[in-house]
């Protein structure tokens, strides 16, 4: 085992030791988090597909995250108050099931992400971050002015939505239901890193006059990853719901976007781990600080200031070095 | 005569003012090599260029292997069989040796879109970019990065992507630039037997390399062809010498 691998092993295995001590202490809460870190974790895995692998600063992932959320927030909202979700040309009633729900969050995302990819990635560098923001924003926006379902004040789902066997009202259980997907996407991203595809969309970040030469269109790799960026962060804004039974226009907000980021650029970009790292990071600085000031952003600002001048491979990068080719 | 495989017709792009490429008919028939020459400024990046599709021209088309491929891009051109290597190396820097080869094998199957399963696992792949790697002689390095590659192993990395390609014809640009006298004189002789499988493009600043290789040279100046033959012909021609050859025995 490489150094790196059992870093990353560690990483991960602290999130379950987390919960399970939580568990023992009757500490609720501290499961919650660990549940939430989880949660984000796995919007930035998402974000780090199109960021880390194919290099697209995409500051619009909030659209992604949103859309997972509203998916969630607008099925259980048909289902809890008995109203189909439309009735012609054919009946679609609401779900308060999540296998249900994940699948056409993750439709939607990944729909979403193959139109807005399809117009952004005509652009490139500061102008793709500018035209991402814009649509984040644009649904944003959209979500505020939508009265049909909650506007501003958002969407309230009184019981969490069900997973067939488990207990998700069960903080442990809903904890390992998210730990799971979040295992199983990690696995694939792994794999996606060492596929073909992967190859030739970070052979695309570094020479994209290289891949051309080999007959391969760059434009058509990155919107695959963009579009997968989108249906993964998609699945996470679902599950992100779910833990706070509750989904507003602030899901959307370029906040959120910049917040996946900040995970990655935390964690390390482009490192497997590096989201699963920068976002227990993140919530941990939260939990700790956010009870002595309420101005906490602004240690995270200085030590993303720190990371970004000192340390480029993030968290992950200064614990195991500098990341070998794998062959 | 034999059917040209590649071959400009008339081909002109102007920069505003400035006649960049004026008129350009060239070919490239099977088994040769056909070298570009020209003075610094005489076009031949525009060329190389309009050939590739990187430029559009203002006027004139380009014909490969039977089509006309004026209007396609870089990756459809690179799809219908043309090879090319970079003036300045062109490779994923952050990627060996071996994946850098194994990514133009990747192109030349077209099975990209595989998600799962590990590219540098599929034998096949890995056995094209090796085979390519072991004849540039490279086969030592493919666990090395690219980036920490001399210069003129860069070149012939770029030369062993090609070829995993299997292109109908290649375009150089340069093989020879920064690779040194006994390196100069490798790829020489490479490049010699390479012209029995695809025929050659070469644009190139060593001479004696021009002149031992081609068997066919085509002088650049001012974006027109002055003249077109065989290194004989064009060491005797008068407008040649004057043009360019002249200044450098001067």
């Amino acid at each position: 085992m490489t150094r790196a691998a059992m870093i990353n092993a560690a990483l991960f295995a602290m999130l379950p030791i987390t919960a399970g001590v939580a568990l023992a202490l009757d500490e609720p809460f501290i499961i919650t988090l660990a549940t939430k870190v989880a949660i984000l974790a796995l919007a930035a895995v998402g974000l780090n597909i199109a960021l880390g692998l194919g290099g697209l600063v995409s500051l619009g992932h909030a659209a992604f995250f949103g859309i997972g959320g509203y998916a969630m927030g607008i099925l259980a909202h048909h289902a809890q108050s008995y109203t189909p979700l439309m009735e012609l040309p054919f009946l679609i009633e609401g779900t308060k099931s999540m296998p249900v729900i994940w699948l056409v969050a993750i439709i939607a995302s990944a729909l979403a992400a193959l139109a807005i990819g399809a117009l952004s990635l005509r652009t490139t560098g500061v102008y793709f971050i500018m035209i991402t923001l814009a649509f984040g924003q644009m649904l944003y926006y959209f979500a505020i002015s939508w009265p049909a379902y909650g506007g501003e004040d958002g969407l309230s789902i009184y019981v969490r939505n069900g997973f067939p066997g488990l207990n998700t009202l069960v903080p442990i259980q809903f904890f390992g239901l998210c730990f799971a997907v979040l295992a199983v996407v990690l696995w694939a991203s792994g794999r996606l890193a060492r596929s073909a595809f992967g190859l030739a969309l970070t052979a695309a970040r570094q020479n994209p006059e290289r891949v051309e030469a080999v007959g391969l269109t760059p434009y058509r790799l990155r919107l695959v990853a963009f579009t997968i960026s989108g249906a993964v962060t998609g699945l996470a804004g679902a599950l992100f719901a779910d833990l706070n039974r509750f989904v507003s226009p602030t899901m959307f907000s370029w906040q959120m976007s910049g917040e996946i980021m900040i995970f990655i650029i935390l964690g390390g970009v482009g490192r497997l781990f590096g989201p699963v790292a920068g976002a227990a990071l993140f919530i941990l600085l939260e939990h700790l600080l956010s009870g002595v000031t309420e101005f906490w952003l602004i240690y995270v600002g200085a030590l993303l200031l720190l990371v970004v001048l000192f340390a480029r491979g993030g968290l992950i990068g200064s614990l195991a070095g500098r990341e070998v080719a794998h062959d | 005569m034999i059917e040209p495989l590649l071959e400009t017709r008339d081909l002109c792009k102007n920069f505003g003012a400035l006649q960049a490429t004026d008129h350009v008919n060239i070919s490239l028939v099977p088994g040769e090599i056909h070298a570009l020459i020209g003075p610094n400024g005489a076009g031949k990046s525009t060329l190389v260029k309009l050939i590739m599709g990187s430029e559009q021209p203002s006027s004139g088309s380009v014909h490969f292997a039977g089509a006309d491929i004026t209007d396609l891009r870089r990756p459809e051109r690179a799809r219908a069989g043309l090879g090319r290597t970079f003036q300045i190396s062109s490779l994923a820097m952050e990627h060996t040796v071996l994946q850098n080869a194994v990514l133009g094998a990747l192109g030349r199957s077209g099975r990209v879109m595989r998600f799962l399963w590990p590219v540098m696992s599929d034998k096949a792949l890995v056995a094209q970019a090796e085979q390519a790697l072991e004849r540039v002689g490279l086969a030592d390095h493919r666990g090395a990065l690219t980036g920490e590659l001399s210069h003129g192993q860069r070149r012939l990395l770029e030369v062993a992507v090609a070829l995993t390609l299997e292109p109908k014809a290649f375009l150089m640009d340069e093989p020879m630039a920064g690779l040194g006298a006994e390196g100069s004189a490798r790829m020489t002789e490479f490049l010699d037997r390479l012209r029995q499988e695809a025929p050659i493009l070469l644009i190139e600043h060593d001479m004696d390399a021009v002149f031992q290789l081609a068997d066919r040279i085509s002088v650049l100046v001012y974006g027109r062809v002055i003249a077109t033959g065989t290194a004989a012909e064009i060491r005797a021609n008068a407008a040649v010498r004057e043009a360019y050859l002249g200044e450098e025995d001067a």
